[in-house]
């Protein structure tokens, strides 16, 4: 995988217990599993993509032939020269022990799917004795010591660039191949394969390896996750179904993204920020070519898009110079109370109360689509003989607006301005101390978010075709939020992931919705538990819940060297 | 020993006029005068509830005077946004020392700096920062919060210094340190002051704030007791009994 330079050799320290039956054992596991995969898994052909044709693996077992594959990779890994460098004994333990959940889950849903346990065949519990085999040697195998540091490996930069370029392209088919399944058995069971890949991925530090590279390569990655997002349209073969669900996550990722200016880079808790979503949409609706339209004016939409932005800027502005002298909890009440007051006017400005703006309950339906030098949002296209449905237009116009949000991001958190916030996010008051405005960049950060949600407000509801008020509740708020917390305040990658995730979820498991909240709270309460920082973390953030960790304050002090060079 | 400056003309670089703070009903500091003269080292002695940080906040515009004057540098500025005042040249080490501890040596040092838009002389002062305090050069990307209370010290006076400030006052720097630390420090403020620097010193250490200081104010209760040179004050017998604990 790598050239490996190293400056001297090391022998890896002495492993304490060697038990020389686990590493065969693990050959057989895997062996196994492969075996298993390609026999018949059901009797029932009819369900789980027909997993009953012998040597012909569906979909579910050339998942697990995946993970199969990967462990005996790290099997001979183990005894080379890589195995200095990969920790390799962790990952397969949590590949091992993924897999035998993954094959534990297939036996259930072909159960319940059909009629009981009855219906799996041989090849089925082949498999499953195999990922249990595997596991069992995975976990017998000696835990690893003395690891090369990973951020020291170092490779020539074309394969470095590959490797992400790979890591890209596997994105891509994953999403794909996921979004592509409708049955919620198969979706939960690519989910569990994903994890299990990732995790095992980042165990044995092969990720980590990968960030590194990542980070040398900035640029490079940054393009590679743009072409991906840019090229996912063209695999859905025409199909609005996914692209519906693709386009409502991007209008939430980049709503998520200007909330992570507010909250996590100013450190202000917002809770009406849905609101400012709102306003722009019904600017948006308000001003549009809606037989229901309220208002005369019918400027382009560009102009639109400027006039949304600014009257969602205003009523930040409105709302945060009053409140954002006081602090922390007094913020979060009175911000929680306008998104309310927001939803209640726009209830209540029917004309029954006050002008007619917005017809109260009823909403403004027949939002036209959009018009923008000539191109129709509406209609079908076909670039390059593929067909592109109306989502995907909406898909690429979102696509450009979350790149502006997370360009603007990026720039503030790196200028003079981030700066400031950090310091009255860290210390108000020893940041007043230090010439910082405090109230005035406050402020700043509270407009530019509100801004930036006005505007993703006003594509949203021509994409939408439809305002009312009750889209704009306050648990939508608490989900933005939530997106932010999960994923990882304050970085981008991490409110990217969490607000996909959090969007994704509820719609490709609607069988689960009754329980979403319930299940979603779960999280919340475990991730609290267990990761508090997010999934992806900042540095800062891992240190400040990670205060008694001094190998993890190493670590940290070796990146910021790493990266200052 | 001189009472008041009531009516001396405005001379000083930073000139305190019948100042008074009050936290609601209870007055913290009631009509103190004082001055600081260019290129001096003032100290403000007193003990626990004195009134000392109390002044240093409303001179560097993080409180409100409810009655009174500040002049700095023939400007009045009692009614000058914090933000402004650090921009006019005057720095404020807060008591406490108020280090962002998550953030590096480094990224302190740049907030310090947070009021210049000069970023070449910025980048030359953090050098002659790291020349003064080669422990902070070492520790660049370390965060803060892992230094001990004196390189913490170091780090707040070396962030004060960012600003490159006419006049720096310094709450409390001996506060919770080593005797050996402490005399690093101080020896610190009088390098600073030979660099130029005009320093406001309040201490609770009394011996060692007046040893260097030119001239030295007794804050007690909220008001000034007593004020005269470093080197009077050391050898006043009521500060000997009160500060110096001899009898």
């Amino acid at each position: 995988m790598t050239d490996v330079q190293t400056e001297t050799p090391v022998t890896p320290a002495a492993a304490p217990k060697k038990r020389p039956i686990a590493w065969p054992l693990g050959l057989a596991g895997a062996v196994f599993v492969i075996v298993g995969s390609c026999l018949s898994w059901s009797y029932d052909g009819s369900i789980l993509n027909n997993l009953s044709i012998n040597f012909y693996p569906g979909g579910l077992q050339i998942l697990a032939i995946i993970v199969a594959v990967v462990s005996l990779v790290l099997l001979v890994l183990d005894k080379g020269k890589l195995g200095w460098w990969l920790d390799t004994t962790a990952g397969l333990r949590s590949l091992g022990t993924g897999l035998a959940f993954f094959m534990v889950l297939v036996l259930a849903a072909i159960s319940v799917e059909s009629d009981g346990l009855i219906n799996v065949n041989p090849g089925g519990y082949i498999t499953l004795v195999g990922a249990l085999l595997l596991a069992v040697a995975a976990w017998l195998m000696p835990l690893r010591h003395g690891l090369r540091d990973m951020s020291k490996a170092k490779s020539p930069a074309w394969a470095e660039i590959a490797a992400i370029a790979l890591l890209m392209a596997a994105l891509l088919f994953t999403a794909a191949y996921a979004l592509g399944l409708d049955d919620a058995w198969l979706f939960i069971l690519c989910l569990v394969f994903i994890a299990t890949i990732a995790v095992g991925l980042f165990r044995t530090g092969a990720m980590s390896w990968v960030s590194h590279a990542g980070q040398r390569h900035r640029k490079v990655l940054t393009l590679a996750s743009f072409a991906v997002a840019f090229l996912f349209p063209f695999t859905q073969d025409g199909s609005d179904a996914n692209m519906s669900i693709a386009t409502s996550v991007l209008v939430f990722a980049a709503t998520a993204m200007g909330l992570n200016i507010v909250v996590g880079l100013a450190g202000l808790l917002d809770l009406g920020y849905i609101a400012f979503l709102g306003s722009g949409a019904y600017v948006a609706a308000t001003l549009s070519q809606s037989a229901f339209a309220t208002i005369g004016w019918k400027p382009p939409f560009l102009v639109v898009v400027l006039v949304g932005a600014c009257v969602a800027a205003l009523l930040g502005l409105v709302i945060g110079s009053p409140t954002l002298r006081v602090s922390g909890d007094y913020l979060a009440i009175v911000t929680l109370g306008f998104g309310e007051i927001f939803r209640f006017a726009m209830f209540n400005l029917d004309g029954n109360n006050g002008p007619n703006l917005t017809n109260g309950p009823n909403g403004i339906p027949g939002i036209p689509d959009l018009e923008l030098f000539g191109f129709n949002f509406g209609a079908v296209h076909h670039p390059f003989g593929i067909e592109l449905g109306r989502f995907s237009n909406y898909y690429f116009l979102l696509l450009v607006l979350t790149g502006g949000v997370i360009l603007v991001f990026s720039r503030l958190n790196s200028s003079r301005i981030g700066r400031g916030w950090v310091a009255i996010r860290e210390d108000e008051k020893a940041a007043e101390a230090m010439g910082v405005n405090v109230f005035g960049l406050k402020l700043l950060a509270f407009a530019v978010g509100a801004f930036l949600a006005g505007l993703a407000g006003t594509i949203k509801a021509h994409q939408d075709g439809a305002v009312s008020p009750d889209q704009y509740m306050f648990l939508e708020s608490a989900f933005l939020l939530a997106a932010i917390v999960l994923g990882g305040m304050g970085t981008i990658a991490g409110v990217l992931l969490g607000a996909t995730i959090l969007k994704l979820l509820p719609e490709k498991l609607r069988f689960f919705s009754e329980y979403r909240l319930l299940l979603f709270g779960i999280t919340l309460v475990l991730m609290m538990r267990f990761r508090p920082e997010g999934l992806v973390a900042s540095r800062r953030r891992q240190l400040e819940f990670h205060e008694e960790d001094e190998k993890l304050a190493d670590e940290v002090e070796h990146q910021l060297v790493e990266e200052a060079k | 020993m001189t009472e008041s400056t009531e009516d001396k003309p405005l001379t000083a670089m930073l000139e305190v006029r019948n100042l008074e703070v009050a936290y609601g009903k209870i007055v913290a500091v009631k009509q103190i005068s004082f001055s600081v003269e260019q290129g001096q080292v003032v100290s403000l002695i007193g003990t626990n509830g004195a009134g000392k940080t109390t002044t240093l906040r409303t001179i560097s515009g993080l409180l409100r005077p409810t009655q009174g004057e500040i002049w700095f540098q023939g400007e009045r500025i009692d009614n000058v946004a914090a933000h402004d005042i650090v921009t006019r040249g005057l720095a404020h080490s807060p008591e406490g020392r108020r280090i962002f501890p998550r953030l590096t040596v480094e990224e302190n040092l740049l907030l310090g700096a947070f009021s210049r838009r000069d970023p070449a002389g910025v980048r030359t002062d953090l050098d002659s920062a790291y020349d003064l305090f080669p422990i902070l050069g070492e520790r660049r990307k370390q965060p803060a919060g892992t230094f001990s209370g004196g390189e913490q010290q170091m780090l707040a006076m070396g962030r004060a210094m960012m600003s490159r400030p006419k006049l720096m006052m310094l709450d409390e720097p001996s506060m919770g340190l080593s005797p050996i630390m402490m005399k690093r420090i101080m020896s610190t403020v009088t390098e600073l002051q030979r660099q130029g620097t005009t320093i406001l010193l309040v201490e609770q250490n009394a011996q060692a704030a007046l040893k260097r200081a030119d001239y030295g104010y007794v804050l007690e209760v909220g008001q000034i007791k007593l004020s005269g040179t470093g080197r009077e004050l050391l050898v006043n017998d009521d500060v000997r009994k009160a500060y110096l604990g001899e009898d």
